[in-house]
């Protein structure tokens, strides 16, 4: 009787403390930043003491410029980001999936950027992005080209550059995997029918990658959202607006301006923009899966 | 038969290969060998990579506590040492505590059937998704008002008592409020891919031990953990990197005395002239262990990569 009460409560006791974590520094959190996103909420006084504003923070951010500014770079950061990325990640995968000597060698080195702190990595471009001492004037002038002013003329692409650097590995890494993971017989068949590199790429190699490049590129998308560190070293957001994305936007406004409530609201709007992505991703993922379930049927029905 | 027989490549591609490699190492190779130049040096872009190194910059960055007073200091302005003893404080006791808790919620995802367990593994895949710049304002807020323990309650008074302070004792600028807030934003990640491993644990295995007589918590850490110790180290990695380079919410909730080495770096780079060369060795040594991790565990984190997307 005992042994199987416990038996009972045994997955409870299991999750129990995950739960309880959760609960109370996540889910409790995220709501108690939806009930104060409607409220003039000052650092200084506890949520309680706060007056209730409506949807005033919501509006307001509405007409704001500078908010609209943050969106647009995000936006344009994230996307510009995630998809030279796909680009480089799966076309070196495709030209390095070879059987070469050393393949795990050059794995490990490519991991390195990803592991380190954005912190540290912020601080590196910085200085190879410097007007006068960095390394890239330094050999724009060795060639005789002029100098570039990276992190004030062209902010945003230096960033996204960095960006660059550190996560396309990421995307070479998975696609590598699936592609090894590919069944060699259709890799077989397909040469022996005499197609070509292109036509194996395209015809065989990323169709049967899809699934897993759709989730590696979501992945990325929702990282590329919280990528904040890298950008706070580099540039501080500046100069001007240029760079500050909405994370860096919400820091901000919850730190210097001291406006929670308003920040409250630009969290909930971002979680919103990510949460319409995610979605979205998921519904295209779902079509295309129904697509070739329909497809596979017909071939069978036909066959 | 694959394994020990290689293709012959021509010249290009062994050139590109060098190109990749000179790309992703480079910067680190850059700031490592600058960590070791003063500055004077840096600016001046002498040597490259021929030049006699110093250790002065790490001896500034260290100075709180080296043995010895460097010559060239005359006050210690940069203490690395005490961030450094709370980060590793931080990121040691957080990714312990989110491997335990989130292996066996991993397991009972995987293996048990009870009620409530569809929502729980929806919405911890659901909070993945959140920056942490969105739990910025809450955890602020809450941490510094909510999860505090008032003076005149009985626990609160007797923490004064015991430890002195203003009075109310709160979750924030202390390291359980930051291993809090960091356990419960790697949990999602640690169950999920705990959840890949798990399922590949041969079911029979368990059922042996129960019959055998083993209770399901025996049964859970006798069997299926060391079953899952590759699962465990990519996730201990993944987490541990997280906790060590986090910067954002250790920076709203630590204070002086809890500072991490991320937040002394930032700190230390919002200045107009910059020290470069004691920033890049304060950089370095944070970025050591990583590196360190990589080079030994890489099959390890690749597994734990791959695991995390093509299983999920």
């Amino acid at each position: 009787m005992n042994r199987h009460h416990l038996n009972r409560m045994t997955p409870y006791l299991f999750m129990g403390p995950a739960t309880i974590i959760m609960a109370i520094a996540l889910f409790y959190p995220l709501l108690y930043m939806v009930y104060g996103s409607f409220r003039a909420w000052d650092p200084s006084q506890a949520i309680s003491e706060t007056e209730f504003v409506g949807l005033a923070n919501y509006t307001k951010l509405l007409g704001d410029a500078a908010f609209w500014e943050s969106v647009s770079v995000t936006l344009t950061f994230a996307f510009a980001v995630v998809s030279f990325e796909m680009l480089i990640g799966v076309g070196l995968a495709l030209i390095l999936d070879r059987n070469i000597r050393g393949m795990s060698v050059l794995r490990t080195l490519f991991i390195l950027p990803m592991m380190i702190a954005p912190v540290v990595v912020g601080l590196m471009w910085r200085f190879m992005y410097h007007p006068t001492d960095g390394t890239f004037n330094r050999w724009f002038e060795a060639i005789g080209l002029p100098r570039v002013d990276w992190l004030g003329d062209h902010a945003l692409l230096s960033v996204i550059i960095a960006d660059i650097w550190q996560w396309s590995p990421f995307i070479f890494i998975l696609s590598l995997a699936a592609l090894q993971s590919l069944p060699r017989s259709a890799l077989e068949a397909a040469r022996i029918d005499g197609a070509t590199g292109w036509q194996q790429i395209i015809h065989i190699k990323l169709p049967l990658m899809m699934p897993v490049l759709i989730v590696t590129m979501l992945l990325r998308l929702i990282d590329a959202f919280k990528v904040l560190e890298v950008i706070l070293v580099m540039t501080e957001g500046g100069p001007g607006l240029s760079t500050e994305i909405l994370a860096l936007r919400i820091a901000r406004t919850a730190q210097e301006f001291r406006e929670l409530g308003e920040a409250a609201a630009m969290s909930n709007y971002l979680l919103l923009l990510l949460l319409m992505l995610t979605l979205g991703m998921f519904a295209f993922t779902r079509w295309q899966e129904a697509r070739a379930r329909r497809l596979t049927i017909r071939v069978e029905e036909e066959g | 038969m694959a394994d020990t027989t290689y293709e012959k490549q021509n010249p290009a591609f062994y050139a590109l290969i060098a190109a990749l490699i000179f790309m992703s190492v480079g910067p680190v190779v850059l700031m490592f060998s600058n960590s070791f130049k003063l500055d004077i040096d840096i600016i001046s872009g002498a040597g490259g990579l021929l030049f006699l190194p110093t250790i002065q910059n790490y001896e500034t960055a260290l100075c709180d506590i080296l043995w010895y007073e460097p010559e060239h200091l005359e006050f210690c302005a940069i203490r690395f040492g005490g961030a450094f003893i709370n980060s590793i404080i931080i990121a040691l006791i957080s990714t312990f505590l989110t491997l335990v808790i989130g292996c066996m919620a991993a397991y009972a995802l995987v293996r048990f059937k009870f009620m409530g367990r569809d929502t729980v593994s929806f919405s911890t895949l659901a909070v993945r998704m959140v920056p942490p710049a969105v739990l910025l304002v809450p955890v602020f807020g809450l941490w510094n008002n909510a999860f505090c323990l008032d003076r005149s309650s009985m626990l609160g008074e007797l923490i004064r008592d015991t430890f002195g302070g203003r009075g109310d004792v709160c979750l924030a600028g202390t390291h359980s409020g930051i291993i809090l807030i960091y356990v419960a934003m790697n949990l999602p990640f640690v169950i999920w891919i705990l959840q890949s491993f798990i399922v590949q644990v041969p079911q029979s295995l368990e059922e042996a031990a129960r019959v055998d007589g083993a209770g399901p918590f025996q049964v859970f850490f006798m069997v299926v953990l060391p079953l899952i110790k590759p699962g465990l180290a990519a996730a201990a990695i993944f987490t541990f990197r997280i906790a060590w380079n986090e910067y954002l919410l250790a920076s709203a909730l630590a204070d002086r005395d809890t500072m991490t080495v991320p937040i002394l770096i930032v700190n230390n780079t919002s200045e107009v002239s910059i020290e470069w060369g004691v920033i890049m060795a304060t950089g370095m040594l944070l970025a050591i262990p990583p590196i360190i991790f990589t080079l030994f565990a890489s099959r390890q984190i690749i597994t734990g990569m791959t695991a995390g997307a093509v299983k999920g």
